[in-house]
């Protein structure tokens, strides 16, 4: 298969659990990069700290694989100073939104032109099944024995106040539209988010008795919906999957290319 | 001399000037007393030459953002004051861990935390060299005159890209703030390190961390021909993680070994009528200012003293250090801190007994005054 | 256009971790994991190549072959 070329295959099988919901991440996203047709060498992947963060050991690309939390850090300077290499920055659930929020809005602000993959698996999944801002309530985990008394961060509603010009959802029961989805954020120019529902059958499923991996799936099949759909009218407990924001505004780099050029000519 | 190349700046600009020379290509800061001048500075000359600058978020982004673009094949630099060390430090760790050339400015104020901001101090020494966690070793200058904030920078870029390694620049408030003559240098008249890139082709396994014959190792930028994998994991020589002991072991060692091991070509120091002296001040940053005017004011009075200024901190030159005291009855180290080169003094000379500690603590520069006091009564001679 | 058909499910019995995914989720039932816990199409001629069990394998090891390949 086309996607085999974009892996590192002596490093495979991989290190996820069976039924890791990271595996079909990676898979849908090696489909887009090869539906795109993009060069390898132009392609940077860098990620955290975590069980997400583990998938740019796996692809054959540049790879940086940074610290818990500041993987758009890293990757702003990468994409700053060179601006033409296309930058994915897949992170964990914690790894983007509980050590990396901040990093997380300014980048969003600064609408630098990256994909930012959060893949949520609601749980801190390395280091052995703690909570995160992405739980949510009443949930169970090592750290939450007695159920989470937190509220989920709405990821969607977070990247979109926080400026991203890009903003989308699926899930990895939903792997046809994730890949269109991925393709779309990696072609936008400007900051990307694509949150990607995905289960971590080992912690979170067993912790709070969600079966398996397929059980897990079934329940994104079930509980999501297109955005605006007549189902989401009727239950708006249902969670919205598709592109919510997608606009053209000026790219962080771009306008930065037009500060350097009014500075050479003494501006 | 040109007289459009002297300048009467601060020194936070001639540190601008030594960068700006070195070949510095991107900048990534956040403002923090007393170094902003630093950032301002170069957010308006970078991009005049095609330079990249971005004010992050924070100290963390800040060090994070260098580390990608030194990945590009950029010359890249950082500045800021002990709150913004304390933060940085997890991400100077990676750079050490994974070999990435990058300059790091730390303006030293009063600490610990907030401390006294717009008041000199000498107390990140220590935090300097053990500030990361782990085994590690980590290159610092410093410089107590314009000139030599100039070329201390320059050369902080050239042990970088020589060494792979993160270079901390050490000054303090009173010589960032200062204003003094500088001469800025000819092109061409200082020599200046580029990074050693790879000569293996494309298409050609490249190993990112197999140490050539004589030690270095050749990078390629990301972007280019080469893709591999960078991490803060110990790794083998392909850059992928690894917790086998033969490969932590082999990796640790040479992480710490290719600055020991050059310990004497990284060093840098003043000496100041060292040959006879009887008592010998070691000094380094601002306070080597008032030590030098010590020396300077008691000399011509017939007391034989000298002094040693430090510009590399660490890796501290014990040789160096034991041999220029050697001779003297008495070595007294002054700076604005609790003794935090005094301890290397101690264990770096022989009869430890014989070094003495002249400092101030309270955020006041210490005078030529205060050290010749403290001398009086280390001579047994009172106030 | 002609309906694709199928040349072979090509498994890779070292990277296939018997998650079951792809069985659960087959249109047609075709998949099923045998006693070492490995995927093999146990009704192959039921296989319309909808690619689903390709494109949602966490570990890349199941592959559906077809005539144009």
């Amino acid at each position: 298969m086309a996607i085999k070329d974009y892996i590192r295959e002596r490093f495979f099988p991989h290190i996820w659990c069976p039924g890791c919901g990271h595996g079909t991440v990676l898979n849908s996203l090696l489909r887009a990069v090869s539906q795109l047709g993009m060069s390898k060498n132009e392609i940077v992947v860098v990620s955290g700290i975590g069980c997400s963060s583990r998938i740019s050991g796996y692809v054959d690309f540049h790879t940086l694989h940074t610290l818990h939390g500041r993987a758009l850090a890293f990757a702003t300077g990468v994409k700053l100073s060179r601006p033409e290499l296309n930058l994915i920055v897949p992170m964990g659930d914690g790894d983007a939104l509980a050590i990396g929020g901040n990093h997380f809005i300014h980048a969003a602000r600064r609408n630098i032109d990256l994909t930012a993959i959060v893949m949520n698996n609601r749980i801190y999944g390395m280091t052995g099944g703690q909570y995160s801002p992405l739980s949510g309530h009443g949930i169970l985990a090592t750290t939450a024995p007695y159920t989470n008394i937190d509220y989920a961060f709405d990821t969607v509603k977070l990247a979109t106040a926080a400026g991203a010009s890009f903003v989308a959802r699926g899930t990895t029961y939903h792997v046809q539209q994730l890949a269109k989805i991925l393709k779309q954020a990696i072609l936008h120019e400007g900051f990307s988010v694509v949150e990607v529902l995905t289960q971590c059958p080992t912690y979170f499923g067993r912790k709070n008795r969600l079966g398996t991996a397929a059980d897990m799936m079934e329940q994104y099949k079930n509980n999501t919906t297109p955005i605006g759909s007549k189902a989401k009218q009727e239950n708006p407990d249902l969670i919205e999957r598709g592109v919510f924001v997608q606009k053209e505004i000026p790219e962080y780099c771009s306008e930065y290319d037009k500060i350097i050029e009014r500075a050479m000519k003494g501006n | 001399m040109k007289t459009e190349n002297i300048k009467f700046i601060q020194g936070n600009e001639a540190c601008v000037e030594g960068a700006m020379y070195a070949g510095l290509d991107f900048f990534a800061g956040y403002p923090i007393t007393p170094s902003t001048e630093i950032a301002e500075l170069l957010s308006r000359r970078l991009p005049q030459k095609g330079g990249k600058f971005i004010q992050m978020e924070d100290e963390i982004a800040s060090m994070s953002a260098i580390i990608g673009a030194s990945l590009t094949g950029n010359k890249v630099m950082t500045a800021t004051s002990g709150p913004g060390f304390s933060l940085m430090q997890e991400a100077l760790g990676y750079a050490i861990m994974a070999e990435i050339p990058c300059v790091i400015v730390n303006v030293q104020r009063g600490g610990p935390s907030t401390g006294i901001p717009t008041h000199v101090s000498q107390g990140d020494v220590c935090q300097t060299r053990w500030g990361t966690h782990g085994d590690h070793a980590i290159v610092a200058l410093t410089a107590s005159t314009h000139q030599d904030v100039f070329e201390t920078t320059v050369e902080a870029f050239n042990i970088s890209e020589t060494y792979r390694t993160p270079v901390v620049l050490l000054y303090d408030e009173v010589v960032g703030h200062m204003r003094e003559r500088l001469v800025v240098p000819e092109a061409g008249e200082l020599a200046l390190v580029e990074r050693l890139r790879t000569s293996v082709r494309e298409g050609v396994d490249y190993h990112p961390y197999l140490p050539r014959e004589d030690g270095r190792l050749p990078m390629s930028d990301f972007g280019g021909v080469h893709r591999y994998n960078v991490t803060g994991l110990f790794h083998d020589m392909w850059g992928f993680p690894s917790d086998n002991p033969k490969v932590v072991h082999g990796l640790l060692r040479h992480l710490v070994d290719k600055i020991r091991n050059n310990v004497n070509q990284i060093a840098r120091f003043k000496e100041y009528y060292l040959k006879d002296a009887e008592c010998i001040l070691i000094s380094y940053g601002s306070s080597a200012r008032s030590a030098r005017h010590v020396v300077e004011y008691l000399r011509p009075r017939g007391e034989r003293i000298g002094l040693l200024e430090l510009q590399t901190l660490w890796p501290f030159p014990h040789d160096i250090v034991d041999e220029k005291c050697a001779n003297a009855k008495s070595v007294v180290v002054v700076e604005m801190n609790m003794g935090q080169i005094m301890r290397e003094v101690k264990r770096a000379v022989k009869n430890p007994e014989r070094v003495f500690l002249a400092n101030r603590i309270d955020g006041v520069f210490i005078a030529p005054r205060d050290i010749r006091d403290i001398l009086r009564i280390i001579q047994g001679k009172g106030v | 256009m002609a309906k694709p058909k199928l040349k072979a499910h090509v498994i890779n019995q070292e990277w296939c971790k018997g998650c079951g995914i792809c069985v659960h989720f087959c249109p047609k039932s075709v998949l099923e994991l045998d006693e070492a816990d490995k995927v093999f199409a146990a009704r192959r001629s039921d296989c319309i190549c909808c690619h689903l069990c390709e494109l949602r394998c966490p570990d890349l090891a199941i592959e559906v072959e077809t005539e144009q390949d």
